[in-house]
């Protein structure tokens, strides 16, 4: 791996990448500490935003290993997201404890992703976003057709809420801090991966995938690992997602929110490790907080990302590190 | 027997109006190699701007459909050429596809928003009634969209192939850079096709809104259906997109028939992972590099 040396497209970025990368463990550690402390004066519903946005940044996390590191076009997101969720509901239902639950849920979407990345494999690369997109119509019809698992239109409720050695979260903020630890593990996990010889062989898988299986990255396997474990961080926040609402029905798994979960990864900055947090704050809270204009809410934010895209195709942050390369420049 | 001619009939039919919005599929992808996300939502909306025509505005329907067209070729086809492809095409075609899902969410929430959550019933332009084809009950409903849907891709067949501006867009189409130096107006073929594209969404608007209702969620349905179709097809073939929207139409109307209504929607999914596994460039298309 240490022969890899800089690839041809974009030298800047991906310095900066590693150069920023410290930065980001910075912000994730205090951005733990502030979220921990913050809601206590926020009420109910205002933790439950916050706790959202966090749930949402894990799958987006994920989707970003996969789309922003790994350069693979996933379409289907939110359907691990689903599938997380209605096998924690299932589990902790039937009285398995949370913890293991979780680890079920990752595991199985694991196992998925690797399954819908084998026929991705089998044809050219842009392929895997018209399999993905099949699959999650799939995911989407069986959830909701088959009532005696999902409870179909329906959906289940009454979903409990985790208890970690005796330490009960039933209250909101009590589980939003619940939240903010795993969010803050979660993340560590994948910043560390990232990191990792790993992560550079997923770079170099998006950046110029012939030179990397030349330089020796087994293309296949780092392909399928990172569609694998992105989609088991959608699973993840699965788990997580179902004992916040504490009732799931298949409308929020749907494509839309597949698609919905992309424009957070690119609003953000794909590719950036901070990125899925930004993008998600402006899909989940800004949205909440802008509910005062009606329900243009959604219209306002889709319209914000066309002009952030015409702007700037970077995202967000991909903005602000155009505006410190230029006030250096300047300085 | 009759039954099954009927159900073929409606499969036919539904198939004519996938097969015209899959054309603007496979217009947009030969001319800038992305997909437009928001091509059920360009289904979708014509019949809204029709509707606040004849509802708001007090409009005569033929008025309506007049100036509802107008102003949907000249937003969503020339606006959309110059405001959306052309500032976002030199960042590559990635950013515009998704830059075409913000466009579908922003088309689907104004429709909802400023227009009604509600379906509403569009006027339909065929006579009431059947019609007594071979002892079998066909709708005219169903005759009138097979016949103007047929009519119309023929002539765009036509247009392409037997005029001059059509030849120049065909080249265009294959090869941007040769057409340039041939001396072949590329920018403005390009934004004939936008232009097609735009109009031939708002014909299939026209025609499947009488049958479905013209609702602000119609484009999920369409738009999957129609994205299938254009895969099925070839997605760099118009003759594909033409075929692959009737077999999906007919293979959709069978499905609901004799598989469980609840699951018909899965079968030409199932339709579309074979193909990709089996033959990627789909069933009429040519092998050709394909980036995305």
């Amino acid at each position: 791996m240490s022969a890899l040396d800089t690839p041809d497209k974009a030298p800047s970025r991906l310095g900066g990448l590693i150069a920023a990368t410290d930065w980001s463990l910075v912000t994730l550690v205090v951005g733990a500490i502030v979220l921990w402390f913050v809601p206590v004066n926020m009420g109910r519903y205002g933790t439950y935003v916050l706790s959202l946005w966090l749930v949402m940044a894990v799958a987006a996390m994920g989707l970003n290993l996969i789309l922003g590191y790994a350069g693979l076009k996933a379409l289907c997101q939110a359907a691990f997201l689903g599938i997380g969720a209605y096998a924690t509901a299932l589990l902790t239902k039937a009285g398995v404890p949370w913890v293991a639950a979780f680890g079920l849920s990752g595991l199985l979407c694991f196992v998925v992703g690797i399954l819908i990345g084998f026929p991705a494999l089998r044809v050219r690369a842009h392929y895997l976003g018209f399999v993905t997109l099949a699959f999650a119509t799939v995911v989407w019809l069986v959830m909701r057709n088959e009532q005696w698992l999902t409870g179909g239109t329906f959906g289940l409720s009454n979903i409990p809420r985790p208890a970690i050695l005796g330490w009960k979260t039933d209250g909101a903020l009590a589980f939003h801090r619940f939240v903010v630890g795993v969010t803050l593990i979660l993340a560590l996990g994948l910043w560390w991966l990232v990191k990792s010889p790993w992560g550079r062989a997923f770079l170099a898988l998006r950046e110029n995938p012939v030179r990397a299986a030349s330089l020796g990255v087994d293309t296949r396997l780092y392909t399928l690992m990172a569609f694998a474990i992105g989609s088991a961080y959608g699973g993840f926040a699965g788990a997580l997602y179902a004992p916040l609402v504490e009732f799931i029905d298949p409308s929020p798994f749907s494509l839309g929110a597949s698609f919905f979960l992309v424009l957070m990864v690119i609003c953000g900055g794909a590719g950036f490790m901070m990125g899925p947090f930004v993008g998600a704050l402006l899909a989940v809270a800004l949205p909440e907080w802008l509910r005062f204009t009606g329900g243009l809410y959604l219209l306002i934010f889709a319209a914000t990302v066309l002009v952030l895209l015409i702007l700037c195709p970077g995202g967000i942050l991909g903005l602000g590190e155009k505006a410190i390369a230029w006030m250096r420049r300047r300085l | 027997m009759a039954e099954l001619i009927q159900i073929l009939i409606a499969g036919l039919a539904t198939g004519a109006i996938y097969a015209l919005a899959a054309i603007g599929f496979t217009l947009v992808w030969q001319t800038s190699q992305t997909i437009n996300f928001a091509q059920g939502e360009f289904v979708m909306l014509p019949a809204i701007f029709v509707l606040v025509g004849t509802m708001t505005f007090g409009l005569p329907l033929w008025l309506a459909l007049i100036i509802g067209t107008a102003m949907f070729v000249l937003l969503f086809g020339f606006g959309f050429k110059r405001l959306l492809v052309d500032q976002m095409i030199s960042q590559g075609v990635l950013p515009l596809a998704f830059a075409t899902m913000a466009l579908s969410i922003l088309m689907k929430e104004g429709a909802k928003d400023f227009f009604s959550a509600e379906a509403q019933v569009f006027p339909t332009l065929a006579p009431a009634g059947n019609l007594d084809l071979l002892g079998t009950a066909v709708s005219w409903q169903n005759v009138v969209v097979i016949g103007v849907a047929f009519a119309a891709i023929g002539l765009l067949q036509f247009f392409v192939n037997h005029t001059r501006t059509g030849r120049q867009m065909q080249a265009t189409a294959q090869n941007p850079y040769v057409a340039q130096l041939l001396g072949i107006p590329v920018d403005r073929m390009i934004l004939y096709t936008f232009l097609i594209n735009a109009g031939l969404a708002a014909m299939a608007s026209f025609l499947v809104s009488p049958i479905y209702l013209a609702k602000f969620s119609n484009g999920d349905v369409i738009g999957l259906s129609a994205f299938i179709a254009a895969i099925v097809g070839g997605f760099n073939q118009v003759r594909g997109a033409l075929w692959g929207g009737l077999l999906v139409g007919m293979v959709d109307a069978l499905a609901a028939s004799y598989v469980s209504t609840s699951y018909r929607s899965a079968v030409p999914l199932v339709l579309l992972v074979a193909i990709i596994l089996f033959r990627p460039e789909g069933l009429f298309g040519s092998k050709e590099e394909r980036r995305v």
